[in-house]
């Protein structure tokens, strides 16, 4: 390999010109044979492997290391739970007046909340007015987890190549796999779906309607109808759901979701740094059209969750929507 | 009022130390889906049922039903954390005696 300087060679790789394996490279003839590996022999190796790993505990070099792992692990043990109920020792009382939760945000919080929110439920107008940007981060790291584990999980076969043995037949396995576990006309948990389903649902539409009137709000409200929803997957099957929630839906809904806070917030910020008037009214409070902003957003945020959880299920169960 | 708490209190404590001391995985997941069932039932002594709801159906909820999901996946539902099958190895003992 030719000498060159970082520079260069960092020019090289940014522009994708030349890699530094380039010249040390050689290209495999077609004709050449490949060690085609059959499932058989693949299953081989892996009882192989697990062979191996689990030996590894019971030989002498590693048996030498065990007495000491467990001292450490009680020494470890020990010191951390020590620190920790030191520190919980040393904490302020409750209700003392000079504690730091006693500042003059909270005062404002409980006295002016319903009054500059227009929410009864002093928790969502904290959440979603006041806070409302940790809530746009939290449906944001929601969003992330999701995309991680679709990373991690997604067998997709449509964008791949069809001759690539190897991966359609993982997915025919994991396919097979999840059918032999699905319940296949359960009578008793179909039943008991059919009347639970519904009630659930309700209840979670219940919870993020009413979130700025009574207990509840976007998350726990999703939350309670993305478990509906997997219930009612689970009693009748991938076929029955993906009539109404398919790939396309949950990239809707969530892209329409988080963009449609991101720009309201956006708005609400603005309108309030620069002290204009937000032309959203705050409405009566205890009424359900009231609070401003706090319902809408939790609809949003309700509609977000519920997806994100129906497809953390669906990526776990077969790795795809 | 105290009294439930305390009783509470100490049924979380035991929870907490049994999921760490069970040795079947399916049984860690069910006293881990108590703990939160307990957990949500504080929260709603300590008057913040917001959090109640959020962590009966997150905690109880969504996270268990993952954990079945993912145990299922890693053919471990019924398997200690040794990975080891128990019953099944009976059950075969038994049919080739038989």
């Amino acid at each position: 390999m030719k000498k060159r300087n970082l520079f260069s060679s960092l020019l090289d790789w940014v522009w994708e010109s030349r890699s530094d394996l380039y010249e040390n490279m050689t290209i495999r003839d077609d004709d050449e044979e490949v060690n085609v590996i059959t499932k058989a022999e693949h299953k081989e190796d892996i009882v192989k492997v697990k062979e191996k790993v689990f030996d590894a505990a019971d030989r002498g070099s590693f048996r030498k290391w065990r007495f000491l792992y467990k001292i450490l692990a009680v020494v470890f043990a020990v010191f951390f739970s020590a620190v920790l109920l030191i520190t919980v020792g040393q904490l302020p009382k409750i209700g003392d007046i000079n504690n730091p939760a006693n500042n003059e945000v909270e005062k404002r919080y409980i006295e002016k909340g319903l009054e500059e929110t227009g929410a009864t439920n002093i928790v969502a107008g904290m959440i979603l007015d006041y806070r409302a940007f940790d809530t746009l981060g939290e449906s944001h790291v929601l969003f992330v987890a999701a995309i991680a584990v679709t990373i991690l999980l997604r067998l997709d076969k449509s964008e791949r190549d069809p001759e690539d043995t190897k991966i359609t037949e993982t997915i025919t396995e994991a396919e097979e796999e999840d059918k032999i576990f699905e319940p296949h006309h359960d009578a008793i948990l179909q039943k008991v779906a059919m009347l639970l389903v519904p009630i659930i649902i309700l209840f979670g539409i219940y919870v993020i309607l009413n979130g700025h009137l009574s207990p509840g709000g976007g998350f726990s409200g999703g939350a309670i109808i993305g478990a509906g929803l997997i219930l009612y997957l689970n009693a009748f099957g991938f076929e029955k759901t993906e009539r109404f929630f398919n790939e396309k839906v949950y990239k809707t809904v969530i892209f329409s979701g988080l963009a449609f806070y991101a720009l309201a917030k956006c708005y609400a910020f603005f309108c309030g740094a620069n002290g204009l008037d937000s032309h959203i009214s705050k409405g009566i409070p205890g009424h359900i059209l009231s609070a401003g902003l706090i319902l809408p957003l939790d609809i949003a945020v309700g509609c977000v969750v519920a997806c994100t959880m129906y497809a953390f299920y669906a990526m776990f169960r077969k790795g795809g929507l | 009022m105290t009294i439930l708490m305390c009783v509470l209190l100490s049924f979380l404590v035991i929870c907490a130390v049994a999921v760490s001391f069970s040795k079947k995985l399916l049984n860690s997941v069910l006293i881990f889906m108590s703990y939160s069932l307990i957990m949500s039932v504080i929260w709603m002594l300590l008057e913040s049922p917001d959090l109640a709801i959020t962590e009966a159906a997150v905690g109880a909820g969504i996270t268990s039903v993952l954990f079945f999901v993912t145990l299922n996946r890693i053919h471990s539902m019924f398997k200690d954390a040794s990975g080891k099958k128990k019953e099944v190895k009976e059950d075969e003992e038994k049919k080739s005696v038989q």
